[in-house]
């Protein structure tokens, strides 16, 4: 069996204390920033890149997916006791958790959540683990019209499925990509929109756009809306789920896992989605679905597990592929990139302990989650009382050691500077900035696959449709706009008649 | 209606769409265009730029029609503070050194707040880049002076 020696070659390289450690502190910083509203996992792994530059890859990569999926476990903390979701994924974790936790049953709440997602988090490694060979394989017999293809299907995808008005996310795809060009031309040497800058004839760094926009951009408008936080306090008592918990909560985390695992692959869909498609299917199968708002276990079990189940399978397309399915996975893509590694698929055969000890970290760090959420969470209590005035120039500090760090330079600070208005300017216009940023990623790629598939085929643009594997991508494409552009079109022409 | 406008969300994010869409369009117009076979490094933004042009205008269109509000404040304060803190720590860097870049990027930040306390600040300032040098300077060993010589 070929899979389990890969498993046990990678749980030898996550095994090793330094791995062990880097692991820890990723899943520490992870639950510690999804327990804190205000400030999520991009913003983190961005102001952290830089503390990576100096770790062996395999490190880098342990620590900054812990921060990801440790995110994931400490959002429900702050759904639950304080009726905020410590991130977006959390948001309907709030509806049923905080009821449970008004009814005196925190503890089960908080324990069948960080339940839920380790059985997620198992699973979502395991399907790394089996899918990810062949569809590495497969990726290998991709050529440009195929990465093209890809490419716009996972934009569109990203930009259809992302929260908000869809039009919008469109014109910040093309925004991003837009923003990606900034910079020297590869083909040509031509410096395109840098004004005349020196600075900009590298293009943008993105590290400068996602913070600019995710951390600096976040606080002016977090600034302008001051929330209430109104911490649970009383003390957090029996954590142990009753056994009538545990059956009623079995299916619930297992069509959660199933769910997030799918949404997952998909591109552009964040963890919020998929929780929000489990709560929705749980409160349809129902047999009472009065009981759901009213502190349901089953609004909690399904969500948090469809939000891990997710956080880990979006690994999936950027380990075969090299081709990320989310900002997050941008981010990490860009840690690779700075650390040498051209991601895409050959990673997995001259870099396997990069693959496979990522992945046999995932589910150690997945085990080190559950204690720390558990055993620990009145830990986790206090520092929700950490106002929000101490908060955020500690994230303003780390920000700018972070960008300043990448290159040593002024001019980035004042570009994120930049930025942070500009993203705050976006998010007041209601524009999404997420997929703006996966554009950005994605952008000098998608232009250099096209020029090279129009070279090949001799300028004939049907080379996108006469060739399978592309042809496949692009009708994904049209399916993906028209199973949510027909629904969008119907409701819109009944509100005019209506 | 005039004043409708003043206001409406979608409108104005149209004609952001459409400025920075007709600004790539206009330089990359200096860019040579290519064919579809060989496409020069004018081609894709070109593109990239009518598209945006288009969703502007379409976002101008709904937007006059939805009428939908820019919602909450504009948190003018932080929008001037935070981005200013953050040019004086790039300044600083370069002529100071780390720690009064550090600590005039936190209590800068910390004005941007509405309950801002400059004792507190000052505190919270020097913990932060306490720990920050231990961390950063002294832990991994980032080359910054903790103060530059003038």
């Amino acid at each position: 069996m070929e899979l389990f020696q890969n498993l046990i070659f990678g749980f030898g390289v996550a095994l090793s204390w330094q791995n062990l450690l880097y692991c820890m502190i990723g899943v520490s910083v992870g639950t510690l920033i999804g327990v804190l509203p205000g400030i999520g996992p991009l913003a983190t792994i961005a102001m952290l890149l830089p503390i990576t530059f100096n770790v062996a890859p395999v490190g880098a990569l342990i620590m900054l997916a812990g921060i990801y999926y440790g995110a994931q476990y400490g959002g429900s903390t702050t759904a639950i006791l304080v009726n905020l979701p410590g991130e977006t994924s959390a948001v309907v974790t709030c509806i049923d958790g905080y009821q449970m936790a008004r009814q005196g049953r925190a503890g089960p709440a908080l324990a069948i959540a960080a339940i839920g997602s380790f059985i997620a988090g198992t699973f979502g490694t395991m399907l790394i683990a089996v899918a990810g060979p062949p569809l590495a394989e497969l990726a290998l017999k991709f050529g440009a019209p195929e990465y093209f293809s890809l490419m716009l299907m996972g934009l569109v995808a990203a930009a259809v499925l992302a929260q908000g008005d869809m039009m919008k996310s469109l014109a910040m795809v093309a925004m991003g990509l837009l923003l990606g060009i900034v910079g020297t031309d590869v083909n040509t040497g031509v410096q395109r929109f840098s004004l005349g800058i020196t600075e900009l004839s590298d293009g943008i760094g993105f590290i400068v756009v996602a913070v600019g926009v995710f951390a600096i951009g976040e606080i002016v408008a977090n600034l302008g809306n001051p929330e209430e936080r109104s911490v649970f306090t009383e003390k957090v008592k029996g954590l142990m789920p009753t056994w009538a918990d545990f059956k009623q909560s079995a299916a619930p985390i297992a069509r959660g896992t199933l769910l997030g695992s799918f949404f997952g692959v998909l591109p552009g869909t964040g963890p919020a989605i998929a929780s929000f498609a489990s709560y929705m299917v749980e409160k349809k199968l129902a047999k009472d679905p009065s009981r759901f708002g009213k502190g349901a276990i089953e609004g909690v079990a399904g969500p948090e597990s469809a939000n891990n189940a997710d956080a880990q399978c979006k690994f999936i397309p950027m380990l075969t592929l090299g081709l990320p399915a989310s900002s997050v996975m941008a981010l990490m893509l860009g840690a690779l990139t700075i650390q040498g590694i051209q991601p895409g698929p050959e990673v997995m055969t001259t870099r396997p302990e990069l693959f496979w000890g990522l992945i046999a970290s995932m589910w150690i760090g997945n085990a080190m989650l559950v204690v720390l959420n558990l055993p620990m969470i009145g830990l986790w209590v206090k520092l929700l009382k950490v106002p929000y005035r101490f908060l955020f120039p500690a994230i303003m500090a780390f920000s700018a050691i972070g960008v300043y760090s990448v290159n040593n330079s002024s001019f980035e600070i004042y570009l994120t500077a930049l930025f942070g208005v500009i993203g705050f300017m976006w998010i007041k216009l209601g524009c999404s900035p997420a997929p703006m940023l996966l554009g950005f990623v994605l952008g000098p790629m998608m232009e250099e696959h096209l020029r090279r598939a129009m070279l090949m085929s001799k300028g004939d643009p049907s080379v996108f449709i006469t060739r399978p594997i592309s042809l496949g991508f692009i009708i994904a494409t049209i399916l993906i706009l028209v199973v949510i552009v027909l629904p969008a079109v119907r409701r819109r022409r009944g509100e005019i008649a209506g | 209606m005039q004043l409708e406008i003043r206001n409406n969300r979608d409108v104005w994010a149209g004609v952001m769409l459409i400025a920075t869409g007709a600004a790539a369009v206009v330089i990359a117009r200096d860019y040579s265009f290519g064919t579809s076979l060989r496409m020069g490094p004018g081609y894709f933004p070109s593109v990239l730029g009518g598209l945006l042009v288009l969703f502007g205008l379409y976002l101008v269109a709904s937007g006059l029609r939805s009428n939908e509000k820019i919602e909450g404040t504009w948190s003018l304060r932080a929008l001037v503070v935070l981005p200013m803190s953050l040019v004086m720590f790039g300044l600083l860097m370069e002529y100071a050194g780390f720690v009064p870049a550090l600590m005039v990027l936190v209590v800068g930040s910390a004005a941007a707040g509405s309950e801002f306390n400059l004792k507190e600040a000052l505190l919270l300032a020097a913990g932060l880049t306490f720990f920050a040098v231990v961390l950063f300077i002294w832990g991994l060993g980032l080359p910054y002076p903790l103060f530059a010589a003038w």
